[in-house]
């Protein structure tokens, strides 16, 4: 499959490809942002691009979404998208906005406790906390520590 | 309408707007579904995606600062972290079948079982609802629990903001998250 780059193939799989550079658009965010806000709408940029990924497998060309009619008179016919990816992602959907909601709500801690929500800057603030308390541990020690 | 996504995220990279391009992200992601038939999918992402979780950044952002400042550390080092991890994940989809293909693994496998039986076991004419509610209830459930232990979560971190400015007790706060 590796030799052959047809341009049915490359149609084919545009969907995927966009999708893994939203993805990584993402992760790039989350990883190299310092903010942590910016890296929670990062991180909900990775979720959704992956919700679009497992949905788009479920879509069979000329097909509709899969909900029949009220009457419940099937035309054998109408070709019908997969409904298990929409269902697992839905699930998904819920879940991913609880984690957010405890991402933004631990950061308001952080902003509580160290004053400020840029990673480099608590990571500072950590290390003089730190040294504090080596020092503080030292001379309770007597100087051995 | 994927390239409108792509230069909105572009321009997330700056200051406060980020909260209101993510939820103009959520809408384009919305509309999208909808052209890949998932009804049910969009009008949960307008809502909770484009709705609440633009409401509970920008609380977010009352409550703490307003402006990103630019970050010290070079961007090279992750720029080739996404960069090999966005190349490897494109040669897994080399394998993948093509966009629409009615005959796909996840065409042919538990999938149409689903639609034909749920029409006589469950009556429901919406086939993501049976599935959801019948099929799947156990997952439904769990994510219930989810959102329930989420939700105990952030009103623990939240209410004792004031109470607990001077002792603050750091087993319990990793125990939450």
């Amino acid at each position: 499959m590796n030799g052959e780059f047809t341009w049915d193939f490359i149609v084919g799989h545009m969907n995927y490809w966009l999708f893994i550079v939203l993805m990584m658009t993402g992760l790039y965010i989350v990883v190299a942002k310092g903010n942590l806000v910016k890296k929670i709408v990062g991180l909900n940029i990775f979720q959704t691009s992956v919700f679009m990924l497992y949905i788009s497998m479920g879509k069979v060309t000329g097909g509709t979404a899969p909900i029949f009619p009220a009457d419940m008179i099937i035309d054998p016919d109408v070709v019908y998208s997969n409904p298990l990816p929409h269902v697992l992602i839905l699930t998904a959907i819920v879940v991913g906005i609880a984690t957010t909601s405890l991402g933004l709500a631990l950061i308001v801690r952080i902003r509580e406790e160290f004053g400020t929500i840029e990673e480099h800057e608590i990571l500072e603030i950590e290390k003089a906390i730190a040294a504090a308390e080596n020092k503080l541990h030292g001379e309770a020690m007597g100087g051995r520590a | 309408m994927l390239v409108a996504t792509a230069i909105a995220i572009v321009r997330m990279q700056r200051l406060f707007a980020i909260a209101m391009l993510s939820g103009v992200f959520s809408l384009l992601s919305a509309l999208l579904f909808v052209v890949l038939d998932a009804v049910d999918v969009a009008f949960t992402e307008a809502a909770v995606g484009a709705g609440i979780s633009t409401v509970l950044v920008l609380g977010t952002l009352a409550l703490t600062s307003r402006v990103a400042k630019h970050s010290t550390h070079s961007p090279a080092i992750p720029l080739l972290v996404v960069l090999v991890t966005g190349a490897t994940l494109m040669y897994g989809t080399l394998d993948m079948p093509n966009f629409g293909s009615p005959d796909a693994p996840a065409q042919t496998h538990v999938s149409p079982d689903y639609l034909e039986r749920s029409p006589h076991e469950i009556g429901v004419p919406n086939v993501v609802t049976a599935i959801l509610a019948s099929y799947r209830g156990y997952d439904t459930l769990g994510e219930t629990a989810v959102v329930f232990t989420a939700g105990i979560g952030v009103l623990l971190l939240i209410s004792g903001l004031h109470r607990r400015r001077e002792d603050e007790d750091e087993e319990e706060e990793s125990g939450e998250s």
